[in-house]
């Protein structure tokens, strides 16, 4: 049982990384990931859309009859994004005219309709509620990462404009990691972050086949999973 | 009736249930927000009014004191609105929401303060795509800029002034940015010769004739 639930938080954080390994919701990555706020504000709102639907899609899998389950997949989705939407208009305005067209375009954003299909519409809802915060998560953490990237290449700071998540004490958070730096427009600009994913997703590869190397062993033992009933 | 039939309408009933719980809910979340996103609207346009006429400069209600007028932005689809600041009554400022066509990237669309005697209190921008990093220093978060139009008038400088430096005027422009500020300066400037032309219109009540 235990280790289900490890299961999904790894793969959500990591083996199956929505951003890096399944390459889903590329095009709010890539657009609002020129500063580490910005990241954080589209990761946690993707995250709170995936909690929510895959909870509720869960939650309605039985009574759903297979032919209209994607419509009302969708339905459920762009319900979900809606609230937010008006809700980060209503209590975080400066971050939502920011994040301006990407906050509804979270709707088209594959992983959770994929999720919605692929996970939870067959797994209790625990499960799927976990599948939902942890590939959110997953998501949020690859963003942030790619934000800094181009913050700290592109302008030479970090967390600038944090009291637009924060409130008017974050305003002192900014880090200027570069002291009179001129910028690289590269990496700001949207070539930046295929070439900063790229990388990226270069050294996740490193990283992983670094780990595989180590430990062969036991990564061949055959794992046999009981499920409990 | 067969089958297929009787699924298709559970199907259809059960889709259309869950748009109405949908809708309800969508509703409810829209109700419950309304009045802080108004709220917030608000208090964004009042605070950048502030930021092109002091507010100790009138004591009226600046962001409800406006009207709409055409002809001042050229090309643009909709009508301008340009807000008035009065002290008791007395004409104060009047601020334009100009629009830059010419930007770089498209439109730059501008607040432009005007006091009564044709002087500039303040020029912010609202909203550009310029280039982060090029454009963007009209923004008074990356640089000062933007404050050098204060205090200037039609009547301080001659027409050929008005221009940035690069084209014989007297502001500047930035290292390798050229364009933007180029619109910007232009598009003030319109801004100003129309104030000079329709003050009195401006100022009154009712709508300014057409061009
Ligand atoms: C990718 C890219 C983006 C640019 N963005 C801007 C911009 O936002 N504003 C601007 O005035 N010039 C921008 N430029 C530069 C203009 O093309 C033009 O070269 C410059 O404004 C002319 O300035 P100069 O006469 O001082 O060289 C950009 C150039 C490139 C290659």
């Amino acid at each position: 049982m235990f280790s289900e639930y490890s299961k999904i938080i790894k793969d959500g954080l990591w083996r199956n990384n929505q951003a890096f390994v399944a390459l889903l919701g590329l095009c709010p990555l890539l657009a609002v990931s020129n500063t580490v706020v910005n990241s954080l504000g589209l990761g946690l709102a993707t995250t709170a859309t995936l909690v929510c639907s895959s909870t509720i899609v869960s939650l309605i899998r039985t009574i759903v009859p297979s032919e209209v389950r994607l419509p009302v997949f969708v339905l459920v989705i762009a319900c979900v994004v809606t609230m937010i939407e008006l809700a980060m208009n209503a209590w975080f305005y400066g971050l939502y005219k920011i994040l301006g067209i990407f906050i509804p375009l979270i709707v088209t954003n594959c992983t959770i309709i994929g999720r919605a299909e692929a996970f939870a519409s067959k797994q209790s809802t625990d499960k799927a509620f976990l599948d939902g915060l942890f590939m959110g998560l997953g998501f949020t953490f690859a963003l942030v990462l790619l934000g800094s990237m181009r913050e700290i290449i592109g302008s030479g700071t970090l967390l600038a404009k944090a009291e637009l998540m924060f409130g008017p004490a974050a305003q002192s958070w900014q880090i200027n990691v570069i002291d009179d730096y001129s910028g690289m427009l590269l990496a700001i600009l949207p070539p930046g972050a295929f070439i900063g994913l790229g990388f990226l997703i270069a050294l996740k590869n490193v990283l992983d086949s670094k780990v595989k190397q180590r430990k062969p062993a036991i990564e061949q033992i055959p794992v046999q999973v009981v499920p409990e009933q | 009736m067969n089958e297929t039939v009787k699924k298709t309408v559970t199907a259809a009933k059960i889709l259309g249930l869950f748009s109405l719980l949908g809708l309800g809910l969508v509703a409810l979340t829209f109700n419950q927000t309304k009045e802080k996103i108004s709220q917030n609207e608000r208090d964004a346009l009042l605070k950048s009014l502030r930021a092109v006429v002091s507010s100790s400069l009138y004591n009226n209600d600046i962001a409800n004191d406006k009207i709409q007028v055409t002809g001042l932005n050229p090309g643009a689809a909709r009508e301008t609105t340009i807000y008035r600041a009065r002290d008791n009554g007395e004409p104060v400022a009047a601020v334009i929401t100009a629009l830059a066509p010419d930007g770089y990237n498209g439109n730059i669309s501008l607040l432009v303060g005007i006091l009564a005697d044709g002087t500039l209190s303040g020029v912010r921008v609202v909203s550009h795509k310029e280039t982060p990093g090029l454009g963007d220093s009209i923004e008074t978060d990356r640089s000062n800029w933007i404050l050098s139009f204060d205090g200037k008038s039609l009547a301080g400088l001659t027409d050929k002034q008005w221009a940035v430096k690069r084209d014989g005027g007297v502001f500047d422009q930035f290292t390798g940015a050229t364009i933007t500020p180029r619109a910007v300066v232009k598009s003030v400037k319109n801004a100003l010769l129309y104030f000079q032309q329709h003050k009195v219109e401006i100022f009154s009540n009712t709508e300014p004739a057409e061009e």
